[in-house]
């Protein structure tokens, strides 16, 4: 009886994600009247502001990526040899952009760095680059943290540490030949969270008036009819694609490390 | 002036004097042992000699140089810890290359002294494999490897075989005394068994609440102990109170008989009530030519250990206990049973207290 209805209950919950799905996916194949094609995929392929949009948010997520592995490595490693006791602190910093909406975040760059600031990032294009930027750090941050964070426990930070002091390394030594090495793929989860947060984020891109593919999909879904759902299974078929990464680089390591 | 000088060191975390007024001199190539029970402090002089913790007052001296304001990275110290803490995503010779590779050896350099090192601990042919691929006594002989590699000053061991079963901790315990002796390596060694540090050990230092109780070899510790502390500590101790007869004389008596502790006067009065320490080993079960003292006893336990037998026996008001060697030919005494026991009386230790 309960078997029965926990596969009532999990048919139940496939049904309510993928039905939406499905019908997306389907009503996205009729371009052509009365036939399945994929023009509507073509077109979208077809439209130069796709790969604009999609590569230039590809350039930021590695920025990111790179600035938030910096950021968080150290940071994370840091707070678990000499700051135990500030953990919870920084756990609750780092949750922070979760209850904090992106927009308000926006807001508060824009104010603080606008063109007649002590710190005009606004005024050029480079410049808005590097804010948004930071804005995706800052909204990827919770992942990141907690990915590092969640690599280091599995490992004796303190010991190993000490063990590479004692053979003479510094911090920059212990940290790119230990530390890092042995989160990796921790580190690896966290950024392709990061790339999907990136690819799909649109209120800190069209607020900041950055050519992200964000806004693009925005833009593309109140014109068209057909291309819009043609480009949510592709952004899905991207986000999957980096979670299948996910699930496949920490297969990968284990692999490499167990038969090494 | 010796090789490695700790010279009244002093620890305290917040309010808690964790090591106090510590000093010891190790001589180059000299094998020292901290013993001591848990929390006496022994890990936090070595953490001191490291370089992990700076000692709140005091110094350390290496071959004449002040280090104690160095880092741990400067003191060309090797460590070896009780968790193996071997670097989990290098393979064994990349573990054991580590501190060439910082230090900037050159690659074939490098790679001889691995395989010298590899050799040295009889690991060859490990040295493409993960840690994780290791038993923890090849663990940890890797760990020995890579503190040595790079040729250190002064070697610390801080409990390095207690997470090990107990077969492996002897044959393991064996080779690193070996290999300190062939390297000629400066060693202190924290474990708190008494017998692990008592097979290995030039010379021991007893701890006690951060304090050197008594420092010497371990024949000397073992069978001169100062202190009461000491003497329980280290081995098995039996107590028995005597009355003191004659103290000019030294003579005192247990259990109605008297004897003469041939050590001359004792400071206590006629009446008082003395201790008399006596290890196992000292304690015959039924009379023997040299043991000049015999009591009568009640034999309370037997413990058969093998070639040893452990016997718990009860004389006048207190127990003893003595081991005999096992012979075939003899069973041990049944429980209940009158017995005699004999000692020597200047086997008979006495203890400041
Ligand atoms: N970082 C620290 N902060 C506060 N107290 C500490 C710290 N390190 C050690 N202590 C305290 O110092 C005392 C001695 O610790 P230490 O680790 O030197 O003992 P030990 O002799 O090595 O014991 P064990 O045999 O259990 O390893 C203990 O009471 C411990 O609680
Ligand atoms: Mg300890």
């Amino acid at each position: 009886m309960t078997r029965l209805f926990a596969w009532g209950a999990l048919i139940f919950g496939c049904l309510f994600f993928l039905l939406p799905l499905v019908g997306m996916t389907e009503f996205s194949l009729k371009m052509r009247r009365g036939v399945y094609s994929f023009d509507a995929y073509v077109r979208v392929f077809e439209d130069p502001t796709f790969w604009a949009t999609f590569s230039y948010s590809l350039t930021l997520a590695a920025a990111t990526i790179v600035f938030g592995v910096f950021l968080v490595v150290p940071t994370a490693y840091w707070v678990r040899l000499k700051l135990p006791q500030a953990r919870p602190v920084i756990e609750f910093i780092t949750l922070l952009p979760l209850v904090i909406p992106a927009i308000v975040i926006v807001f508060g760059y824009i104010r603080l760095y606008n063109t007649s600031s002590f710190l005009p990032l606004t005024g050029s294009a480079i410049g808005t680059d590097i804010l948004l930027t930071m804005g995706y750090a800052t909204l990827a941050l919770p992942y990141m943290y907690r990915a590092v964070d969640t690599g280091l426990r599995t490992i004796d930070v303190a010991t190993l540490t000490e063990a590479a002091q004692s053979l003479g390394a510094g911090w920059f030594t212990i940290l790119a030949r230990i530390i890092l090495p042995n989160v990796l793929v921790a580190v690896l989860s966290g950024a392709f969270l990061t790339l999907a947060i990136v690819i799909g984020e649109f209120t800190m891109a069209a607020l900041l008036n950055r050519p992200a593919f964000g806004p693009f999909m925005q833009l593309l879904g109140a014109n068209r009819a057909y291309e819009p759902p043609a480009l949510a299974v592709i952004a899905f078929a991207i986000t999957w694609a980096c979670m299948g990464l996910i699930q496949l680089v920490t297969r990968f390591s284990k692999h490499e490390r167990a038969k090494a | 002036m010796a090789f490695l000088d700790l010279t009244n060191l002093e620890k305290t975390f917040g309010a808690n004097r964790v090591v106090k007024d510590f000093s010891l001199e190790i001589a180059k190539g000299e094998f020292v042992s901290l013993l001591g029970p848990s929390g006496c402090g022994k890990t936090t002089v070595l953490r001191m000699v490291a370089g992990f913790e700076t000692p709140t007052s005091g110094a350390i001296t290496i071959d004449g140089q002040d280090v104690t304001g160095q880092r741990a990275n400067q003191r060309a110290i090797g460590m070896m810890f009780q968790a193996y803490a071997l670097f989990p995503n290098m393979t064994v010779a990349d573990n054991v290359a580590f501190g060439l590779k910082v230090k900037g050896v050159a690659r074939p350099e490098r790679e001889a002294r691995v395989a010298e090192m590899l050799d040295l601990i009889g690991l060859r042919e490990l040295g493409a494999r993960f840690p994780f691929q290791l038993s923890g006594g090849q663990q940890q002989r890797v760990a020995l490897a890579r503190a040595l590699a790079p040729s250190p000053r002064v070697l610390l061991l801080d409990e390095p075989l207690s997470a090990l079963d107990a077969k492996v901790r002897v044959s393991l315990r064996n080779e690193i005394r070996e290999i300190q002796r062939e390297l000629g390596i400066t060693t202190i060694f924290v474990t708190h068994d008494q017998e692990e540090a008592m097979s290995i050990s030039d010379r021991i230092v007893v701890m006690n609440g951060g304090i050197a109780e008594q420092a010497g070899a371990p024949f000397e510790i073992y069978n001169k102990p100062r202190t009461r502390f000491v003497a329980n500590f280290v081995g098995t101790l039996n107590t028995l109170p005597a009355t003191v007869e004659a103290p000019e004389a030294g003579q005192v008596a247990v259990a109605g008989q008297s004897f003469t502790l041939g050590r001359g006067a004792l400071t206590a009065r006629r009446g008082d009530t003395v201790t008399l320490a006596l290890r196992p080993e000292a304690i015959r079960l039924g009379r023997a030519e040299g043991r000049e003292v015999v009591l009568p006893a009640t034999i309370n336990e037997v413990h058969f250990l093998g070639s040893v037998i452990r016997v718990r026996a009860r004389v006048g008001d207190g127990v003893v206990a003595l081991d005999t060697f096992n012979r075939p030919d003899q069973p041990p005494p049944p429980i209940g049973s009158a017995a005699e026991i004999s000692f020597a009386a200047r086997d008979v230790i006495f203890l400041q207290d």
